[in-house]
This record gives structure tokens, C-alpha cells and sequence, in this order.
């Protein structure tokens, strides 16, 4: 075939499908994507939905109506499962996208302006780095929401434990990205195509938007594809922790908190979150490094 | 190396002065207040005596008189009591430090003893069947939720085979063999998430150094491939590894929060949990702002250590 030919999108896609974990996880976590999204039809077709408590059936081993049994309160188990995949895959990739966005900027601006910026914004994130980072984000979630001046009732609604998630891990997760996208600026704007739009006297803010962040993408994608494994791991944490996402608002993490008190009577509860936390994020993983491999051939080791 | 070191401690005081202030700021938006929890205590308490409290204990200043007023008798010694315990805050942290670095040592130096063999084993037969399963397992472990697989360990070893205790740590006059029975599952919950990382760090390195010259003038003159591996590239490869390690050896500090919560062992990381979750206002403040403080040290020691391994660097600081 005459590779010649093709566009440098069509080079990287067809060095992704070469590395076969990858195409097996994207695969994966698109059947994972469908089935989150399905929820509602399965709930459908099932006859209950997923946060109906039935006293009379706890614990219940795996049968037609329930596929994967109930848990201590008689939930469906599979139900529950799709639905905290839907929090667990949403927050990761809001709060990744987030942190992406926060390292880009910072890591454009010190990239980009060097010299004293530069200096400053990554003493900065060098600080940020050498945190000890689950403790802190502990406090974080731990945070009394009326004390910042939201209202009782807006503080104590489901879907902020959401919000807050991601919003934390935004603030803590963009520091990868700002490395990375510091190290190709640097390199991009000594480029000639930076200096040819500088000497026909466009603004920075100009080059910067229409020259540089352009030639990031690629890089940008991997650390976002990277990044929301690590994310979801957080949350999960958090969520486990009871500092997360909060019941009766199913997550993969807040799932296994009561698995732990009731191991000894149905371990299989702490089976299947735990498992799907895996995949979820190992595949991530898979498709993060084909990903690299693809848009950046060289630096493969 | 001198004005080195004087500069990055000077850094990582301001870090750590920044952070008291932040870590301050934080815990004062946690639910409650002192004065909240002993109304919760005391129902005979009136609305006036609480403010009357408040006034006693300056929690009608501003923040920042309130942060000033912390340092200042924080700097003189005096730390507070934690509520949780009812001792003395120092009293509190010290064991807790102690028992985390029982447990973080003893998984760090499993961790390493079994991730640098693999790394190098790995890296002396790129593409083996060795090299792609060292691979598979460095992305299972970054990918594994440490609370999951302490929850597996513990339903095969304690629940299923009944062998190793589900949590908790030996009382301090248990024999060795208690204590290890113990140590077992925390230290195999933290070293198995390791191993990947640490063996992937030790398999670029040695395949960086393996393309050296002096690689390939030693297979000249004979030396045996293991010696080559093992003597000529391990020493080299490691000084990488060794400050990558050092870094991580930083983080060591705070605990592993979720393992020991998971475990109950009474280490740094569940007292962090604790003190925050009760509302130990005091204890949280000091534990938080010491995780910090010796993570920055152990990054510190990492960039010493850095130069003070590869004379190459050394020499190349005393040039300048």
C-alpha cells in the first residue's frame, strides 16, 4: 500500500489499530459506553428499577429477574451497576477534560512566554506535585458547602456531590497536562512557522491560538485519555471513602463501602465494582499509550 | 551544591508556610466548630454561652487572626489537644509516624526487591514473553483500586482461608510471627500496586543504558552477559531509579490512606481520615501539615540524591 498518500490522521489511526490491546480496550470501553447508556431499557425490561429496595429479597443469588443478584437492601444489582457507571464514566471524563484544560492553560502561558512565567507557573505546579495529594483531596470533599455561601438546600442536593467531584479532581489532576504541554510549546515556538507569524506581526494570543494549541491536540488527547483512568480511580476512592458521590446515588466506589462491612456474609458484592473499576481504567490505560504510539511513532521505547 | 540545597530548602519552607495557611483555611470550612460540637454535647447550653464561648476561644475573629494566633503558639510548641484522643496532639502523631513507617518500609523494600530483578530481567530480553507480562502487570497495577484488591486480599486470606487477620496490627507485645501475620496483607496490598511502576522505571533505564559504548566494549572483551547485565548496567540504571524511588519514598509518609483505613492500622493516613472525619480540628491541622512537610523532604533528599550518585551531574555543578 502506498502510505505516501495518506493524511497524518489516517498514519496514526493506522498505527493504533498495530497495537491490539488498545483497539481491544477502545472496543471494550465502547460496549461499556452502550450498556451505561442502555440503563433505562434493561430497567424497562427488567420490571424494577434500580434504586427499588425489596426488603423481602436481600441478598438474593443471581435469577431471570435479578442477573446478578440484590444487594443488603434488595437493589438490583446489575441495575445499580450500570447506573454508577454512568456517575463513574461521566465524572472522569468532565473532571479529565477539566484538568486539561486548567494544564493547558497554565502550561501554554509558561511554555509560551518563558523567562519569569515560566518560572513561576511551574514552581508552582512543582509545589502542586510534591503535595501529598489523597489527604489533601480528603479535606477537600470533606468541605461544609454553606461555609462558602451556598445555600443549605443547594449544598444538600444529590447532584452536587457531582459537581464537587470533579471540580476537586479538576483542580488536582491538571498538573501532568501543564508538564507536558509546557515541554511542546517550548519547542513549537521556536518553530518557523511561529516566527514567520510573529514577523507578519500577529498578537500573541493570535499564535498562540491558531499555531501552537493546534499542534498540542495530539498530545492533549493521550493526557486526557490518560488522565481519565487515574480520575476515575479518585473518585472511586473518595466515593469508597463515603466522601464521594453520595447514596443513594449509585458510583463504583460507593458501591464497595458497604461491600467491605458485609464480606463475610456476600463477598460476591465487592466482586463486580471493583472489577468494572479495573477494566474501565486499565483499558483507558491501553488506549492512552496506543493512542501515544500512534500520534507520536518516535518516541516509542 | 550548597547554595543548591539553601535554595530548595528555602522553596520548600514557603511551600510548606503556604500550605499552612491553605490546610488552615480548609479545615475552618469543615461542618462544624468546636463551639457546635459541645452544644452537641451539652443540651443545657444556651445560644448565649456559646457566643460567650466563641469570644473565649476567638472564634469571633477574623480568619486570619485566628491562623495568626495558631502559628504563633504552634511555632512555640504548643499544638493543641485532639479531640478524638483526648492527648496531646504530638502524643498522637509520633506513634502514628512510627507505625506507618513499619508499615511503608516493609512494603517499599518488598516492592523493590522483587521490581528490580524484573525490570532488568525484562529489559536484557526486549519483546520476550517476560518483557510483554512485566508490561501487562505495570498498567494492571496503575489501573488497580488499591481498596479493591485489599477487599480480594482479604476475602481469599481472611475470610475464605481464615490463614491472615482481616485488619488491625499485633499490640507491641506480640511475637514476631503475630506481628508479620499482621504486616502480611497491608504490605502485599501496597506492594503489589508498586511493583509495576518500579519495574517499568527499571526496564527504560537499563535498556537506556544498555546502548552504551562501554555496554558494548565489555561484551568485547568477553564478559559474560550476566555480568554485563548485572554489573556493568545495573549500577548505572539504578541512579535513575534510585531518585524516582526516593520520590516515591516521599509520598511514603502520609500513608497509604485508603490501605490502612481498610486495615484499621493505626498509621498517618487513617489518623489524617480520622481526625478530618471527627472533626479533630487540631490533629487534623498538625497530621496534614506533617504528611506535607516530610513529603517535601523526601523530594528534597531526591534531588540530592540525584547529583550525589551520578558524578557526572556533580561534576557538571562544580563546573558551573
Amino acid at each position: 500500500m502506498n502510505t505516501t498518500s495518506l493524511s497524518p490522521t489516517a498514519l496514526a489511526l493506522q498505527r493504533f489499530r498495530r497495537h491490539h490491546l488498545a483497539v481491544i480496550s477502545a472496543l471494550l470501553l465502547l460496549a461499556m459506553v452502550l450498556a451505561v447508556a442502555a440503563a433505562p431499557l434493561i430497567e424497562m425490561l427488567l420490571g424494577h428499577s434500580a434504586n427499588q429496595v425489596d426488603l423481602y429479597n436481600r441478598l438474593a443469588s443471581p435469577s431471570w429477574q435479578h442477573p446478578l443478584g440484590t444487594d443488603e437492601l434488595g437493589r438490583d444489582t446489575l441495575l445499580r451497576l450500570l447506573y454508577g457507571g454512568r456517575v463513574s464514566l461521566l465524572t472522569g471524563l468532565a473532571a479529565a477534560v477539566c484538568a486539561a484544560t486548567i494544564g493547558t492553560l497554565v502550561g501554554l502561558s509558561a511554555g509560551y512566554f518563558s523567562g519569569r512565567t515560566d518560572t513561576l507557573l511551574m514552581r508552582f505546579t512543582d509545589s502542586i506535585i510534591a503535595l501529598p495529594l489523597l489527604p489533601l483531596l480528603i479535606v477537600l470533599a470533606a468541605i461544609d458547602l454553606t461555609k462558602l455561601g451556598l445555600s443549605a438546600q443547594l449544598a444538600g442536593d444529590e447532584s452536587i456531590s457531582l459537581y464537587r467531584i470533579v471540580v476537586i479532581v479538576g483542580l488536582t489532576g491538571w498538573t501532568t497536562v501543564a508538564r507536558l504541554v509546557r515541554g511542546a510549546t517550548l519547542s513549537l515556538r521556536e518553530r518557523e512557522f511561529v516566527l514567520a507569524a510573529r514577523g507578519i506581526g500577529a498578537s500573541d494570543w493570535l499564535i498562540m491560538r491558531r499555531h501552537i494549541l493546534p499542534n498540542l491536540l495530539s498530545p492533549i488527547i493521550v493526557a486526557v485519555t490518560l488522565s481519565i483512568g487515574s480520575v476515575i480511580l479518585l473518585e472511586s476512592v473518595l466515593s469508597f471513602l463515603g466522601l464521594g458521590i453520595q447514596p443513594p446515588l449509585a458510583s463504583w466506589g460507593n458501591m464497595l463501602t458497604n461491600a467491605q462491612q458485609l464480606i463475610w456474609e456476600a463477598p460476591q458484592l465487592a466482586v463486580y465494582p471493583g472489577l468494572l473499576i479495573f477494566i474501565t481504567v486499565i483499558c483507558f490505560n491501553f488506549v492512552g499509550d496506543g493512542l501515544q504510539d500512534a500520534f507520536d511513532p518516535k518516541a516509542e521505547n | 551544591m550548597g547554595r543548591f540545597i539553601l535554595a530548595r530548602s528555602a522553596q520548600a519552607l514557603l511551600v510548606l508556610l503556604i500550605m499552612s495557611v491553605v490546610i488552615y483555611a480548609l479545615i475552618g470550612l469543615m461542618p462544624g466548630d468546636p463551639i457546635d460540637l459541645m452544644i452537641s454535647a451539652d443540651p443545657k447550653m444556651t445560644s448565649a454561652d456559646a457566643a460567650l464561648l466563641r469570644e473565649i476561644y476567638g472564634l469571633d475573629q477574623p480568619l486570619y487572626r485566628r491562623y495568626l494566633a495558631w502559628l504563633t503558639s504552634a511555632l512555640q510548641g504548643d499544638l493543641g489537644y485532639s479531640r478524638l484522643f483526648g492527648q496531646p496532639v504530638l502524643d498522637v502523631l509520633l506513634p502514628a509516624l512510627g507505625n506507618t513507617l513499619t508499615l511503608m518500609a516493609t512494603a517499599f523494600i518488598v516492592a523493590i526487591a522483587i521490581a528490580l530483578p524484573l525490570g532488568t530481567l525484562a529489559a536484557a530480553k526486549p519483546r520476550s514473553l517476560l518483557d510483554y507480562g512485566v508490561n501487562f502487570y505495570a498498567f494492571a497495577g496503575i489501573s488497580m483500586p488499591s481498596f479493591w484488591l485489599a477487599l480480594l486480599l482479604i476475602m481469599l486470606f481472611s475470610v475464605t482461608l481464615g490463614w491472615l487477620p482481616a485488619g488491625g496490627m499485633a499490640p507491641a507485645e506480640a511475637g514476631l510471627g503475630e506481628k508479620l501475620r499482621h504486616l502480611a496483607l497491608p504490605v502485599a496490598t501496597i506492594a503489589t500496586l508498586h511493583i509495576g511502576a518500579y519495574s517499568r522505571y527499571m526496564r527504560s533505564a537499563m535498556l537506556e543504558v544498555l546502548r552504551n559504548d562501554y555496554i558494548r566494549t565489555a561484551r568485547a572483551k568477553g564478559a559474560s552477559e550476566r555480568r554485563v547485565l548485572w554489573v556493568h548496567a545495573w549500577r548505572n540504571a539504578l541512579i535513575p531509579v534510585v531518585t524516582v524511588l526516593a520520590l516515591d519514598f516521599g509520598f511514603l509518609f502520609s500513608g497509604a490512606l485508603v490501605t490502612e483505613t481498610i486495615f484499621s492500622w493505626p498509621g498517618m493516613g487513617k489518623l489524617i481520615f480520622d481526625a478530618v472525619m471527627g472533626n479533630d480540628f487540631n490533629l487534623a491541622i498538625i497530621a496534614l501539615l506533617f504528611a506535607t512537610a516530610l513529603t517535601l523532604l523526601g523530594n528534597l533528599i531526591a534531588d540530592l540524591l540525584y547529583g550525589l550518585l551520578d558524578p557526572r551531574i556533580r561534576g557538571a555543578g562544580r563546573a558551573q
